[in-house]
């Protein structure tokens, strides 16, 4: 890394915040992240209006698993991400914007990683927050007992697990979807492709499934959602993937994604199609 | 040698089955250098290849020896104007110029000082602080030149720049077109008008349907064109006289009369010869010769004999 690189990855890095965030196009993915933001804080208040409780802590531990898993892994990060990262080349492309970047002395790997560490600041700011904001109101209505479970129980590892994890599932699906929108004309539908692929990762041979984002995620969540009855039969149990590897291997895969996106980015050409 | 030109060997480019150029060779010396030919002859396709927006199917490209596969090198001493009417949502004409400017690796306030300069330079500091967006299509264009050479590259490629450009504007723009061309730079430009260009350049590119038909001076290419006659206007007191001694010549093709009676429209295939018979009729007969000038020798009626088509657009 040389000193003008660093200047190069900052500037690009400005320009995409400042054309970007809080951009009025990108409204649906501050709405997905605050969705679950809302929720949580609508239990917390309803449930303090009915003091004794019909539920215990450990439910509303199990309940958050079960949101973070579902709602964030598989829908809100995932669509977000898609959002933020496959506009990042496809959305120059349509607005015929691209050629001032490819103009100026950027090699295009420096632009990959400018761009992408730009999608990622914007993800991570506004998922990571939103899990730790659903994360405190979830169990809020307990009061101290709530305080408790995180300062002298497990709670803060707990809550420190699922940020991290929420980050690197936005490291992990802005990778997948940077690349998306590099090489293909509608994102849309290779998302849908890596959406379908994700959910069925659980049924897949132990090697498949370490082709995958979602994998490396879910052995790192602090609490597991088992897979309900029906599909539970076809479930294909890899060992259980310890951080030191999940981590890593997560960081590996998105490695990889980067530099094919690289890869392809000095190849690319500007035909914005007449 | 090469370090000093741009060029072109044998570069062919296609767009799957359609043709954008083809063959193409040329090396272009510094100086203001214009691209001339109809709509889909290629100049656009001319200027993405030399900045390494696409590359070629076939063959070499060199802009001052350095190859436009490397943008990293490239960019640093070219600028490229492009055709596309389009800018980065939500900037202003500064944070436009001003953000750019920063991929170069320059500190701040050395940004900032060369985004004021080109504003100024461009007659855009009094709209800087206002979002593109807003910006009449003049003003785009302004902009968009400014961008182009805020980094004050050595080549400087322009396509179409004296388009949506008012009167005075483009007055302005040949100006500084002509003052970095004299500073030793390559002006590269593609007009559809001709009578602006050919004013304007050292030296002409004629592009049509994908191939380049003449190249270079405006004189030159003229000459290039041997066995097209070359039509010559001559004033004098009795051009009836000159007309009769004509007709015995085999390498006059047609003579005319002008409607006034005192001018003789001739068109020949041997331009030499031709001067030699004038000045020994003028010895002979002591006729009296007001002016006699090429009638087509500007970029013009070349175009419009190589293309054959309507010319001035
Ligand atoms: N992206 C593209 N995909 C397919 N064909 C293309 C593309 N770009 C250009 N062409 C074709 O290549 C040829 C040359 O086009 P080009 O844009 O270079 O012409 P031009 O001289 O710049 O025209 P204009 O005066 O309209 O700007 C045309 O036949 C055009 O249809
Ligand atoms: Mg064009």
């Amino acid at each position: 890394m040389n000193a003008l690189w660093i200047a190069q990855v900052g500037a690009v890095l400005r320009l995409e915040l400042k054309k970007t965030f809080l951009s009025r196009r990108g409204w649906w993915i501050y709405l997905l992240a605050l969705g679950p933001v809302g929720l949580t804080l609508i239990h917390w208040l309803f449930e303090a209006g009915h003091p004794g409780g019909r539920h215990s802590l450990g439910d509303d531990v199990t309940a958050f698993a079960a949101l973070f898993l579902l709602y964030y892994l598989r829908a809100g990060i995932f669509f977000g991400c898609m959002g933020i990262f496959s506009n990042l080349f496809r959305g120059e492309m349509l607005e015929r914007t691209l050629h001032y970047y490819f103009l100026t002395p950027l090699r295009r790997e420096i632009l990959v990683v400018g761009k992408y560490l730009a999608g990622l600041t914007v993800a991570l700011a506004v998922f990571v927050t939103s899990v730790v904001l659903s994360f405190l109101f979830i169990g809020r209505h307990f009061g101290a007992a709530y305080s408790d479970y995180i300062w002298h129980g497990p709670g803060l590892s707990q809550l420190g697990w699922y940020a991290l994890v929420a980050a690197l599932a936005c490291v992990g699906y802005g990778a997948v979807f940077l690349m998306c929108g590099l090489l293909f004309k509608n994102p849309m539908i290779a998302a849908a492709v890596v959406w379908v692929w994700e959910g069925i990762n659980p049924f897949l041979p132990t090697l498949l499934k370490k082709i995958s984002v979602i994998f490396y995620l879910k052995s790192l969540c602090p609490v597991q959602v088992p897979v309900p009855p029906p599909f539970s039969i076809m479930v294909i149990d890899a060992e259980a993937t310890p951080a030191w590897v999940a981590v890593p291997g997560l960081l590996a895969v998105a490695a990889i994604l980067l530099i094919y996106s690289a890869i392809s980015a000095r190849q690319a050409e500007i035909n914005y199609g007449e | 040698m090469s370090d000093s030109l741009v060029t072109f060997s044998n570069v062919s480019r296609f767009y799957g089955e359609v043709l954008g150029i083809n063959k193409v060779s040329l090396s272009i010396p510094p100086g203001i250098t214009s691209l001339v030919g109809p709509n889909g002859s290629g100049k656009t396709t001319l200027m993405n290849l030399m900045c390494g927006l696409i590359r070629p199917t076939q063959g070499e490209i060199g802009v001052l020896g350095i190859s436009p596969q490397h943008p990293e090198r490239l960019c640093r001493v070219l600028g490229y104007c492009a055709q596309f009417d389009a800018f980065p949502k939500g900037l202003t004409g500064y944070q436009f110029v001003y953000s750019f400017l920063r991929m170069f690796g320059m500190s701040a306030a050395e940004c900032d000082q060369r985004t004021r300069t080109v504003l100024q330079l461009a007659g855009m500091t009094e709209a800087a602080n206002r979002t593109v967006a807003a910006y009449s299509k003049g003003m785009r264009q302004r902009i968009k030149l400014a961008q182009a050479i805020a980094h004050d590259p050595r080549v400087v490629v322009l396509d179409e720049p004296l388009n949506g450009l008012d009167p005075l504007a483009r007055a302005e723009a040949i100006a500084l077109f002509r003052q970095w061309g004299d500073e030793g730079r390559h002006v590269i430009v593609s007009s559809h008008i001709l009578h602006e260009v050919d004013r304007i350049s050292d030296q002409v590119i004629l592009l049509s349907h994908g191939y380049v038909v003449a190249e270079g001076q405006i004189h030159s290419v003229r000459s290039e064109v041997q066995e097209q006659p070359m039509q010559i206007l001559v004033r004098c007191d009795r051009p009836h006289v000159l007309a009769a001694r004509l007709f015995q010549q085999d390498h006059v093709v047609e003579a005319k009369l002008t409607s006034d009676g005192k001018g003789l429209l001739l068109r020949t295939r041997d331009a030499d010869r031709f001067y030699l018979l004038l000045n020994r009729v003028v010895l002979e007969s002591g006729l009296e010769v007001e002016s006699v000038a090429p009638a087509d020798d500007d970029v013009s009626s070349v175009y419009q004999y190589l293309i054959g088509e309507g010319a001035s657009v």
